[in-house]
């Protein structure tokens, strides 16, 4: 706890930050950084509650451990972003995370999307850790030192999640042919989601230089992804965008059922702890 | 997919199964994780992984997960070869008895200094 406290009087741009030391911090947001936060925030929660389905399922034990470990640092930074989204209403990471509705949630649609089976999950956590690879190692100079560290916290364990899921795209592309017709049809099925995240949303002009212009990331993006599937011999899918909406609480038809899972504890028992 | 799941498999493209394959396990490999600087690589465990690159990144997962390393090695268990269990005896109990293989059995000559 003190040495919570302690690491919390410093939060300067840079400096790495754990949810526990933005509980600590009296560091309000502004009402369009707390929204901003809770874009970033639903967006991890929402992927590691999908993420989570797979311990037990995954196709080895050790995969398992992957791919929970990556649910485990995105619950980490939703965390952050959700602790100090809250600072601006007075409520708390569990009254955003457990207490809202669908319409009250901001995140993109391809967070919310089904994990289909082991390639399509790699195709999306491949999409995922790109951009908020690109996003956190930019969103580290935020002119709000609560974003900038907790970026500087997720930047690092996003870079480890772009490596798991590369690496994972181009096993599966230069397998076996069940194994590359599988990733091809994950790719398609990611990818009308892709446009969504780089929308520039009416918030993003009023934040300034507190937010990244996702627009700005769609390059960067782009010729990541780019190298990675030319390596492994397969083609940017070349898909239709789908509407999204998610910034604004429209959603797909799956987040209502990820929130029932994911809510049903603490809404049943209310203040609920082990 | 079962029934009444809602985060998982739903919407999934199931394959149209093709023939059954009966997929061959990943290869063993042993872990060994250097906890700091200026130790040596420990043996940790063991775990699966299809190549060396995703036995590497395995291992990180599994066996560092709460600051335990600083330097990560995987090695093929297949190229560790190892001493017959059924084979002590001639292996590892011969030195019994040969005390003057310690430098505790001799006593110091008188007049030597520093030892």
């Amino acid at each position: 706890m003190s040495e919570a406290n302690a690491s919390a009087t410093r939060i300067t741009p840079g400096n790495a930050l754990r949810p526990e030391d933005i509980a600590a911090s009296d560091a309000v947001p502004s009402p369009e950084a707390a929204e901003y936060a809770l874009w970033l925030g639903d967006d991890s929660l929402i992927l590691a509650q999908r993420l989570g389905w797979w311990i037990s399922r995954a196709p080895e034990l050790e995969e398992d451990v992957a791919l929970a470990n990556i649910a485990l640092d995105l619950i980490g930074h939703a965390r952050s972003f959700l602790t100090y989204a809250g600072h601006a209403s007075g409520r708390t990471e569990d009254d955003l995370a457990y207490f809202r509705r669908e319409p009250e949630f901001r995140s993109a649609h391809l967070f919310e999307q089904p994990n289909g089976d082991f390639a399509r999950t790699i195709a999306r956590q491949f999409v995922v850790s790109h951009y908020q690879w690109e996003l956190y190692s930019r969103l580290t100079h935020s002119t709000d030192a609560t974003l900038a560290g907790i970026a500087a916290k997720a930047v690092k364990e996003v870079d480890y999640h772009r490596d798991h899921s590369l690496q994972w795209v181009l096993r599966l592309a230069q397998g076996t042919e069940e194994s590359r017709r599988r990733m091809i049809a994950g790719l398609k099925l990611t990818w009308p989601y892709v446009e969504e995240l780089f929308a520039d949303e009416p918030l993003i002009d009023a934040l300034g230089g507190a937010a990244v212009r996702p627009s700005s990331l769609r390059e960067p993006f782009d010729a990541a992804v780019a190298a990675v599937l030319a390596e492994a011999d397969l083609e940017v899918p070349a898909v239709p965008g789908a509407t999204g909406g998610g910034r604004r609480g429209v959603h797909s038809e799956h987040l209502g059922y990820i929130l029932a899972e994911l809510q049903v504890l603490a809404r049943e028992h209310p203040g609920a702890s082990w | 997919m079962t029934g009444g799941s809602t985060t998982g498999d739903d919407g999934s493209t199931a394959p149209a199964a093709g023939p059954a394959e009966k997929r061959q396990p990943w290869p063993l490999w042993e872990v060994f994780v250097r906890s700091s600087r200026g130790l040596s690589h420990v043996h940790a465990g063991s775990l699966h992984a299809p190549d060396a690159d995703m036995a590497l990144r395995n291992a990180r997962d599994l066996y560092t997960r709460r600051n335990e390393g600083v330097s990560l090695w995987v090695v093929p268990s297949s190229a560790i070869i190892t001493s017959d269990p059924s084979a002590k005896e001639q292996f590892f109990e011969s030195p019994q008895g040969k005390d003057y293989r310690h430098a505790t059995y001799y006593s110091k000559s008188e007049g030597v200094k520093h030892l």
